[in-house]
């Protein structure tokens, strides 16, 4: 099955018409001792029920349950309302390109239109692109923006971020002539402001940190903005989970210039790590260095408005090496559902959400940190996530849990030397109560 | 379809928003003492779940798609997008898995990446894959980055990428980000690369030379073994934009033309679906000597089953987070074991086929530039119906009205007014003779009656939008009013 619609009697006349006597005949311009002699050595054919069995059989082997699980750290599972499933996959939505010829895809540009608006109005910030790949390619473009912004070489980049993110950093500024020097945290887990005030200088371009951080810790947006431009360097907040400003005050609104991240949480399933949903704003002023496409209204020949994709003197296919980005295809079909997901929900329904949220990690953090040998490990104001530090070595406490089935979090040892007995717990609103007590027994036990 | 507000704009703070389950923990009174919290969002909407619904239908509408007609966007590959696929991405064994998951819980995922790396290396002829970059840019900029490694390892990253000048945009820009200076080599009068050229633009400061095969017009690169060959003498690599893989596959393989690094486009090659510009995946096939950079984690197979190596102290470390777009990868495994070895190289053959068929269809209607044999597209200009003032985005526009999507404008560069045609293998010939007869009506109309086709489209909601006005004077969101 190659989804072929040409009849054999089609083919015999379309090669007449064409000039070649056979198949192969199509292909003399490619060199023969190049070409294949042998049929590909891949499996299949497979009709329709054969491969859906192969997946089966192959999604089976997943022994993953999520039901019980508290994992976070960048990827979060929450509640998406059918609606974004039924019309995210209308192949309206799923089958064109990127709009290049806006009269046919008015769909898909005002979608994205509204999109940017919606990430305005969550960032506190004039302007977002219409994506980016995921939250760590975001920060590192968020990272090389500010480096065109300010001409200045270094960027201040806090540990509490992302791991991943901070990787992929380092992978962007690897060639550019970009330092990234990284900030500590302090006890309470928000960024340490006595180590930037130290590092921050004349050179610096951006005060890169995350809120919540990834110790699930809510920063103090406003001080590390007002403390970046003391020294006329951007402030950069970067979002992991995005559910988070459906109630904690817009960072733009803060002082931070650039707001990015990934917004996975508005209504991506986890399907193991993508695909996800990069996201950038920034003050208005910063627009022409802003990465990746941005749709515009406009007006057509007669009045009427319209959407058209715009400003892309920024980008790869007009600039070439020039671009502020390389970035051509993004996350457009994400965005769309992202885009239905914050539209369902509405103003109310997201801060209700966003607060279920709160409250059932304030219920799990106090449970939890009621047990002999848990301690809670930074006193920050946090979202859905926190960190514990155990009396005993998270590994083995992790193997306890796991043979009941529970997945308790995420251990920090690994990104975290200094964290060796350290786990960072997620609790979403798809948890329940009688799973939260679960693994707070489990726990208990596991310590005793 | 008729004129659908923006949401915001059909917003009403009194309506109910969907309902939650109740909360069922007992609410801490001051849950977030010592965070900033938002008294409200500004502007955000409010409206009802069917509004919701109806809103989202009625803009569906206003977009032409694969699953509705012939797409033949040159350099983009707007091929059927099997749904089959999507049922398999979307089956809960898969969705719902987390991708901090500790890899025994996640063998069936990790045996569905590792599968499209094996199968990704037999149909191109290279040694390992990696699947982490998200799109084709992403895949180039990946791939720069394995040869700049490897060129480190070897004492020295050298300075110039060459890039010919029918390239992708993407392909000067991911060299740029990599922190090279590109240079650009003609093509000649074949529409393939200048040998002299190359020959005297190769030198022991070139990382890489960046081609794309076939290239943008359409046409087999016939030397790459020879440029493979010139640039191999003074120690460069050969990269290979794979974008136009789906003419090649079963037919012959990159990996046995000299290419040291690849990348291919799941969305394209793979009929992945283009979702209004994304998600896409870009995976990059690479030759023995890069594995040691190649991203982290690597999937790797072991006697205790599949783990995610981190263990690799010459990775060039992560191009993004977790193992990639997991959900595009399986729709890519899909379509491949659907179609199997057989069904592989028929797409080759028919898409060839097709592009070949409409190349003859309007032969002497439209300008050719080059004369060179085409595989999978072809690139016509809009020079004849210039001396009508009829302009290549009149014909565009133009074809609206029949019904079907315009072809590529304005690529490649080497071509003044270029109409990029690529119809893929799923089209029925029923579909292809419509776009012949359109294009040659169009012809036609352009010398008896150009002003129709400067006035088209005439069958959209808008027609013609001001796009000088969309970027001098942005509008990027919307606003309340004053």
């Amino acid at each position: 099955m190659s989804y072929i619609a040409l009849s054999d009697k089609d083919k015999k006349e379309m090669l007449a018409k064409v000039g070649v006597s056979d198949l192969d005949g199509l292909f003399q311009s490619i060199p023969e001792p190049i070409r294949l002699r042998e049929p590909l050595a891949v499996p299949g054919p497979l009709a329709e029920t054969e491969l859906l069995s192969y997946f089966e059989k192959t999604g089976s082997r997943n022994a993953y349950n999520a039901h019980l699980s508290f994992l976070g750290a960048g990827a979060y599972d929450h509640f998406i309302p059918s609606v974004v499933d039924s019309l995210s996959s209308r192949g309206e939505f799923v089958t064109p390109y990127t709009p290049y010829q806006p009269e046919v895809s008015q769909g898909t540009l005002q979608i994205v239109f509204e999109f940017q608006t919606l990430i305005c109005q969550l960032t506190g910030l004039d302007i977002a692109n219409a994506s980016l790949y995921d939250g760590a390619t975001a920060a590192a473009e968020a990272v090389l923006m500010a480096h065109r912004l300010k001409s200045k070489a270094k960027v201040l980049v806090g540990c509490s971020i992302h791991p991943q993110y901070r990787h992929v950093i380092r992978t962007y500024i690897r060639n550019l002539g970009v330092e990234a020097v990284e900030f500590a945290y302090g006890p309470d887990g928000r960024a340490d402001l006595g180590d930037i005030e130290k590092k921050l200088d004349g050179a610096t371009a951006a005060v890169v940190f995350q809120t919540p951080n990834f110790f699930g810790v809510i920063e103090d947006v406003k001080a590390l903005s007002e403390l970046a431009h003391r020294r006329q360097a951007l402030s950069v907040a970067v979002v992991a989970e995005a559910a988070s400003l459906g109630i904690l005050e817009a960072p733009g609104k803060l002082g931070a210039d650039i707001v990015t991240g990934e917004a996975q949480s508005f209504g991506m399933p986890l399907s193991y790590g993508g695909p996800y949903l990069g996201f950038m704003a920034c003050a208005k002023d910063f627009v022409r260095q802003l990465p990746g496409r941005i749709a515009g209204q406009t007006v057509d020949v007669d009045g009427k408005r319209g959407f058209v994709l715009t400003l892309s003197t920024r980008e790869q296919h007009i600039r070439r090496e020039s671009a502020t980005s390389n970035i051509c295809t993004n996350q457009a079909l994400c965005a769309v559902r992202a885009t239905m997901f914050l539209e369902t929900l509405g103003e109310k329904g997201l801060r209700e959400w966003a607060l279920q949220n709160v409250h059932k990690a304030r219920y799990a953090q106090g449970e939890l940190g009621r047990i002999k040998g848990v301690k809670l490990k930074f006193g920050g104001p946090v979202f859905n996530e926190f960190v514990l530090e155990l009396g005993k070595d998270w590994a083995a406490v992790d193997k306890t849990l796991r043979a009941k089935g529970i997945l308790g979090g995420y251990g920090l040892a690994r990104e975290y030397p200094e964290l060796k007995n350290a786990v960072l717990v997620c609790v979403t609103e798809m948890r329940g109560k009688d799973v939260i007590d679960r693994l707070v027994k489990a726990v208990e036990e596991a310590l005793r | 379809m008729i004129r659908e507000p923006l949401i915001f704009e059909i917003s009403d703070k009194g309506k109910t928003p969907i309902r939650l389950p109740k909360l069922d923990v007992p609410a801490a009174p001051d849950p977030l003492t010592g965070a900033a919290v938002r008294a409200g969002i500004e502007g955000f909407p409010q409206v009802a779940e069917s509004e919701v619904v109806r809103h989202f239908t009625r803009l569906s509408q206003a977009n032409y798609c694969v699953d509705l007609g012939f797409y033949p966007l040159g350099s983009c590959t707007m091929k059927y997008n099997p749904k089959v696929n999507e049922k398999v991405a979307g089956m809960p064994a898969f969705t719902r898995t987390h991708p901090e998951a500790p890899e025994e819980l996640v063998q069936g995922n990790l045996e569905v990446l590792k599968t499209a790396e094996e199968l990704l290396c037999v149909i191109a002829g290279m040694d390992a894959f990696t699947l982490h970059p998200s799109a084709g840019a992403h895949g180039e900029l990946t791939g720069m980055m394995l040869i700049q490694a490897a060129l480190k390892a070897r004492g020295n990253p050298r300075k110039i990428v060459l890039i010919p000048d029918s390239a992708h945009g993407t392909n000067p820009s991911s060299a740029h980000l990599c922190g090279y200076k590109v240079q650009e080599i003609k093509s000649d009068q074949r529409g393939m690369i200048d040998l002299e050229d190359l020959n005297r633009a190769m030198s022991e400061d070139v990382a890489a030379l960046m081609v794309t095969n076939p290239n943008t017009l359409g046409v087999f690169e016939a030397d790459i073994c020879r440029i493979g060959e010139i640039v191999h003498a003074k120690g460069g690599f050969l990269y290979m934009d794979g974008a136009n893989l789906n003419a090649l596959t079963g037919v012959a393989r990159p990996g046995d033309m000299k290419v040291d690094v690849l990348h291919v486009n799941l969305h394209k090659t793979f009929s992945t679906p283009h979702g209004g510009g994304g998600p896409g995946s870009g995976p990059v096939g690479i030759k023995k000597e890069l594995i040691p950079f190649l991203p982290v984690p690597v999937v790797t197979r072991t006697k205790e089953g599949l783990v995610l190596d981190y263990n690799r102290p010459r990775t060039i470390g992560r191009v993004r987070s977790f193992c990639g777009n997991f959900g595009v990868v399986l729709r890519a495994l899909a379509y491949i074991l659907t179609l199997g070895p057989e069904g592989l190289k028929e797409i080759a053959q028919i898409a060839v086929l097709n592009a070949n068929y409409i190349r003859k269809g309007l032969e002497g209607e439209y300008h050719l530039k080059y004369a060179t044999p085409t595989l999978h597209e072809c690139v016509f200009s809009d020079k004849l119906q210039q001396e009508h003032g009829i302009k290549n985005v009149d014909i565009a526009k133009r074809l609206i009205d029949f019904g079907l999507h315009p072809p590529t404008m304005s690529f490649p560069l080497i071509v003044h007014g270029a109409l990029m045609i690529e119809p893929t293998e799923t089209e029925s010939r029923r579909d292809l003779d419509a776009f012949i007869d359109a294009m040659k009506t169009i012809a036609r109309e352009a010398r008896e009656k150009p002003d129709v086709l400067r006035a088209a489209p005439h069958a959209t909601y808008v027609r013609r939008l001001d796009e000088t006005t969309a970027a001098k004077k942005p509008i990027l969101r919307w606003r309340p009013a004053e």
